[in-house]
C-alpha cells in the first residue's frame, strides 16, 4: 500500500508582526502529529523563497506595499485553499491604523520632522517596496476562503481550525477559541 | 385563547403589552439583540433581533406579543442575516479589538463570537473619527459607535440631561455631544450617570481604569452573550418573595 500523500502547506507574513507564526509554533508537540499529515512549502519555517503548488496557503498580515500584493497573488495562484490568519490579514489590523492619515504626511512626520532627527530623509532605495496609499485586508485583493481571527489566534484555535479543515469539516472555533483580540 | 405564542417550537407565555423580546427573555429564551436594553424603550434599529413571524421578518424588540404567533428565531436563514448585520457594523466603523479596552466586555464582539463570525469580509470604510478626550474623567472614542442610541436614551430618559444625540443622515449619521463647543467637558455628564453604563461597545469609557480587569477575565470570557443575556433578563417576581 502506498503512503497517503501529505497535504502541502505554505505560510507567509506580509504586513504583520510574525505573532501569528509564533502562535502556529504554539501548537507545540502537536506539530509532530501535524507533520504526519502535512509538509511545508514556502514558509519562514523552511526558508523556501517562492510558493509552489500547495493545498493550503496561510497568510498573516495585511497588504501595505507592492511586494505584499505580489506575494499574496503568488499564494492565491498556487494554493487550493487560502486562509487569512489574524487581525491584520482580516481587517488590516495595526498597520491599517494609518488609513485615515495621508501617507506622505506619515512619512514626513516619521523621517523628517520628528524631533531628534538630524539629516533625516525618506528611504528611497530601489530595493524597498513602495508603500500603498492604504493598508488593505487580504480579501480586498484576492479571494480568501477561510479566516482565523485573533491577535494572534491561540495555538489551540489554529489547531482546532486546521484539524477541522484537514478532516473535511467546516472549521468552527466556538466560545473560548474565537477571539478578535 | 391563552396568552402564549410559539418561539422555535417552545411555548412562551406573555403579559398583555409585552413585546416578543420581553416575553422571550422572561421565559428564558434568548433572541440575539444589540440596541435593545430591558430598561429602555425599544429602538428597533439594529435589527439583530429580527425574527420570522408567520413568515414575515420583524424586529422582535418592537413587535407586540400576540396569542398564537408562530415565531422563528434560531434558524439558518435568520442567523445568516444577523451575521451579515454584524459584519457590516464591523466594516463601517474602526473596530480594532486588539487595542480596545472594551474587548471582552463588548456586546458587538460577543455577538460576533456567538454567531461564529470569522471576518467582516466587506470593504472596510476606515472612517476618520477623532476622539473627544476633553473631559477629565471620560473618553469618547467615536470610532466604535454603532448608533444604537442607548446613551442617547439613557441620558434623556434616566439622567434627564440629554448629553448625547445622533446627527446627520445615512452614512454620515454620527453621535454628537450637546454642548456649544461640541465637547464633552462642556456638558454636565457625571460618572454616576446611566449614560456611562449602557454603551454596548467601547465609545463611552471611564478614564484610567482601562485594563484593571484583565483580558481573559472579562464578562464574555466567562460565558457567551447568549447565556449572559438570559442571566441578566428581568424576570417576573415570584409570588413567594412578596407579601
Amino acid at each position: 500500500m502506498t503512503e497517503k500523500k501529505k497535504l502541502r502547506i505554505a505560510t507567509t507574513s506580509l504586513a504583520g508582526c510574525f505573532g501569528c507564526h509564533m502562535s502556529i509554533l504554539d501548537i507545540d508537540e502537536r506539530l509532530f502529529p501535524l507533520l504526519d499529515l502535512v509538509e511545508f512549502d514556502r514558509s519562514p519555517i523552511t526558508d523556501i523563497k517562492h510558493c509552489g503548488p500547495c493545498d493550503i496557503g496561510i497568510v498573516e498580515g495585511g497588504i501595505c506595499n507592492a511586494e505584499n500584493v505580489h506575494v499574496l497573488r503568488e499564494f492565491r495562484k498556487n494554493c487550493k485553499v487560502l486562509i487569512a490568519i489574524g487581525a491584520c490579514a482580516i481587517n488590516g489590523g495595526l498597520p491599517a491604523q494609518r488609513n485615515h492619515l495621508d501617507l506622505s504626511a506619515c512619512l514626513t512626520e516619521v523621517y523628517l520632522t520628528e524631533p531628534g532627527l538630524v539629516h533625516g530623509h525618506i528611504p528611497n532605495d530601489p530595493e524597498l517596496p513602495l508603500p500603498l496609499d492604504k493598508v488593505h485586508p487580504l480579501h480586498e485583493v484576492v479571494k480568501v476562503d477561510y479566516f482565523i481571527p485573533g491577535c494572534p489566534p491561540s495555538g489551540d484555535a489554529i489547531w482546532k481550525f486546521l484539524t477541522d479543515l484537514i478532516s473535511g469539516k467546516t472549521p468552527e472555533l466556538g466560545h473560548g477559541l474565537i477571539h478578535y483580540d | 385563547m391563552t396568552n402564549t405564542f410559539q418561539l422555535d417550537g417552545a411555548t412562551v407565555p406573555f403579559e398583555p403589552g409585552q413585546t416578543v423580546m420581553q416575553a422571550a427573555l422572561a421565559a428564558d429564551q434568548y433572541i440575539p439583540h444589540l440596541c435593545y436594553h430591558p430598561e429602555f424603550k425599544p429602538h428597533g434599529s439594529c435589527k439583530l433581533c429580527t425574527v420570522k413571524v408567520n413568515g414575515r421578518t420583524m424586529a422582535s424588540c418592537t413587535m407586540p406579543a400576540e396569542a398564537g404567533l408562530e415565531v422563528e428565531s434560531d434558524i439558518d436563514e435568520i442567523n445568516a442575516l444577523r451575521r451579515t448585520l454584524v459584519k457590516m457594523l464591523f466594516a463601517e466603523g474602526n473596530h480594532f479589538c486588539p487595542s480596545c479596552e472594551k474587548s471582552g466586555n463588548c456586546m458587538l464582539q460577543a455577538l460576533g463570537y456567538d454567531l461564529e463570525v470569522h471576518a467582516a469580509g466587506f470593504r472596510h470604510q476606515y472612517p476618520d473619527r477623532p476622539l473627544d478626550a476633553s473631559h477629565p474623567d471620560i473618553l469618547l472614542d467615536f470610532n466604535r459607535c454603532i448608533l444604537c442610541e442607548l446613551c442617547v436614551r439613557a441620558s434623556g430618559e434616566v439622567d434627564g440631561k440629554n448629553v448625547f444625540a445622533l446627527a446627520g443622515r445615512g452614512n454620515s449619521k454620527h453621535l454628537i455631544v450637546n454642548a456649544e463647543s461640541g465637547q464633552l467637558k462642556d456638558t454636565n455628564i457625571a460618572l454616576t450617570d446611566k449614560a456611562m453604563q449602557v454603551c454596548p461597545v467601547g465609545v463611552i469609557l471611564k478614564k484610567r481604569v482601562g485594563f484593571s480587569q484583565p483580558i481573559g477575565d472579562r464578562r464574555y470570557d466567562e460565558s457567551p452573550i447568549s447565556a449572559q443575556a438570559l442571566q441578566d433578563a428581568p424576570r417576573p417576581p415570584s409570588g413567594a418573595e412578596h407579601d
